[in-house]
């Protein structure tokens, strides 16, 4: 238990004999103080707002653009001229068409970010409400619901959404819409288990004796007190989200040349290992694991802030 | 006697228990809660309802509230029966009737502040009248339930168990029902803090004029609080009687085996008096005994009790007892 500064008594006794309202510490008040006191998960975090940063803005301080091509580190010069420098602009190199690798990281890492919070963003609308009322209304409609997510999730999605991309043309859209169909299935199962537990809960039967309308009582009573597994779940949700990208665009399927992506980058960086352009993976490579990792740490501290009593 | 506010009649409360490892087509077992409770209440009066756990105590009050379907029987409040209306019509009609909990804390949502929580039904049937009056009502309230009105931004984990309770309080009287229902609503408290919530309840039913369902297993609570006690076993009535008579002059012998199960504050006289003490468990209620559910821990039961349901004797004003042998024990 912490000592409480003596001052923030003081205060706290003036604010009771003036009669003001007092300001109560509410729950994510308190969250928030604990994941400000997890080191690896704050500087996580600020490493992954860094990151953003770069993904955002990073093209304004690239010399290049990512698709022009710089004839000089073509063939034999790559080896050379195509070395990460200051002197020619490619702070990150070239890749083996020449192109700048430091704008094109930026370009994959901007993709990568939001392939995986456009995902989770459509896990947490969808999911979170389809799983909230599937487990608040109960009974016949909480089987029909449920099925439909199991029959989805039975199907084998990557499948699908190769499927997806060679009949609709590769596009990014595509890989949103795909990752977008099955990325809220898992959190739908979570929040109806969670749902489940605090419909029981009394407050939810006090709302009920009260008179509230169901779908408020859904979003005023179920989703806040779901609100922290949600967050937690879709903080991890996001990486992988990030791997499912990479992994099809390492297949080719991924986004459109010369758009290009994180793992479009690291599977052309390992084709050309040999040739002694290491950066050319290794780049990519890092960028992807740094962001792996952060958003791995900072669902960690999120879980550890949130439900303090689950460790 | 003036019309009853609420008059419940023949109300049943039947659960479906699956049987473990059952085939989706073998019938339910009939877990049979409350059997039959018949009871009536006078606007402003007090109900005890007393019984020991699983007697359906807190069945009856949330069929009678309208949160567990009733399977049989009807709940009339003011003249309509409250079990056949539509889920529309039998929301607005909540406002007459509010219920305080067992667990104070968990009857609060942990994520809304107090504020909130207290104006939550005054926004709920009045949409028109604006946060901030509700909760300028509310703070109004807060201080007439023994809490400071600047805590009003608190939440309800800063706030200790006797406190929660004072806040469920408010948040069931803000709209000045006719009918507040308590379902043990001290049984969860300190034994110091007990006295003071259930004093706050008597005063402030009296000031409301509400009409009270006081739902406890300890009959020194109920007797302290209201007009008329209850007695219910495995979800039947056994005796009811005004509280004074009741405990004076108990005739069933369930109610007496209850009321010499109250502990005497006085070690030498808790000693010296006799004690007829109940043998055995409560019965299951998925197979309650045929005919008086209480004959198989009765000290007075005879072989006719198994035949069919206990006639009901009425030995005093206002005195029901659901047994026809108190007159020769």
């Amino acid at each position: 238990m912490a000592m409480v500064p003596r001052a923030a008594v003081q205060e706290l006794e003036a604010a009771l004999a003036a009669g003001q309202a007092v300001r109560g510490r509410s729950l994510w008040a308190d969250a928030r103080r604990r994941f400000m006191a997890n080191r690896a998960a704050l500087v996580s975090l600020a490493i992954l707002v860094l990151i953003a940063l770069f993904a955002i803005f990073g093209g304004l301080i690239a010399a290049w653009d990512i698709e022009t091509v710089d004839w000089s580190a073509l063939g034999t010069g790559a080896a050379v001229n195509g070395r990460p420098s200051f002197a020619t602009g490619h702070y990150f190199g070239t890749d083996q068409d020449g192109r700048d690798l430091f704008a094109r990281t930026v370009q994959g890492t901007r993709i990568s970010l939001m392939v995986g919070i456009v995902g989770s963003l459509v896990a947490v609308v969808v999911g979170t409400l389809y799983g909230a009322v599937s487990g608040f209304v109960g009974g016949r409609t909480d089987q029909v619901l449920m099925r439909i997510v199991d029959v989805m999730m039975s199907i084998p999605f990557m499948f699908v959404l190769i499927l997806l991309l060679v009949v609709f043309g590769r596009s990014i859209i595509m890989i949103f819409v795909g990752v977008g169909l099955i990325s809220w299935l898992e959190m739908a199962r979570i929040a109806r288990g969670q749902a489940l537990s605090i419909k029981n809960m009394e407050y939810v039967e006090a709302a009920v004796a009260i008179g509230v309308r169901p779908m408020t009582i859904i979003l005023r009573h179920i989703v806040p007190n779901l609100a922290g597994i949600v967050t937690v779940y879709a903080t991890l949700l996001i990486p992988n989200m990030i791997i499912i990208e990479s992994f099809i665009s390492f297949l080719g399927l991924g986004v459109q040349d010369p758009q290009t992506s994180l793992g479009a980058l690291i599977s052309r960086g390992a084709a050309q290992m040999q040739y002694g352009t290491l950066w050319m993976l290794l780049f990519p490579l890092g960028f992807l694991i740094v962001m792996l990792f952060t958003f791995f740490y900072v669902g960690d501290g999120l879980r550890d802030a949130l439900d303090p009593k689950d460790r | 006697m003036t019309a009853p506010l609420l008059q419940v009649d023949e109300l049943r409360v039947t659960f479906d228990i699956r049987p473990p490892g059952a085939w989706p087509w073998t019938p339910s077992l009939k877990l049979q809660a409350v059997g039959g409770v018949s009871l009536q209440l006078a606007p402003g009066e007090a109900l005890g309802i007393v019984g020991e756990s699983g007697s359906g105590k807190s069945t009856l009050a949330r069929a009678i509230i309208g949160t567990i379907p009733s399977t049989g029987g009807r709940v009339i409040f003011d003249g309509r029966d409250l079990t056949t209306m539509d889920p529309a019509t039998r929301r607005r009609h909540r406002r007459d009737v509010q219920m305080i909990f067992q667990d104070p804390l968990a009857a609060l949502n942990p994520r809304m502040n107090v504020g909130d929580i207290i104006a939550e039904p005054l926004l709920t049937h009045e949409p028109g009248l604006g946060r901030k009056a509700a909760r300028r009502q509310a703070a109004e309230l807060m201080e007439r339930v023994g809490l400071l009105p600047n805590l009003i931004n608190r939440y309800p984990h800063e706030f200790s168990g006797g406190q929660c309770q004072r806040i469920g309080i408010a948040r069931a009287l803000i709209l000045r029902p006719r009918l507040l229902i308590c379902d043990e609503p001290v049984s969860a408290l300190d034994v110091s803090i007990r006295a003071q919530v259930v004093n706050l309840l008597k005063d402030l039913q009296r000031e409301f004029g509400v009409a009270m369902i006081f739902i406890a297993h300890d009959l020194s609570v109920v007797r302290h609080v209201s007009d008329r006690i209850l007695v219910m076993y495995l979800g039947k009535m056994m005796e009811v009687a005004p509280a004074r008579a009741l405990i004076a002059t108990p005739r069933h012998p369930y109610t007496k085996a209850l009321i010499a199960a109250v502990p005497i504050p006085d070690p030498l006289r808790e000693k010296a008096r006799p004690r007829p003490v109940l043998e055995g468990e409560l019965p299951s209620p998925l197979n309650p005994p045929s005919g008086c559910v209480f004959r198989t821990r009765c000290p007075i039961a005879r072989p006719s009790c198994a035949e069919g349901p206990p006639a009901v004797l009425n030995p005093g004003p206002g005195h029901f007892v659901a047994c026809p042998w108190i007159d020769e024990a």
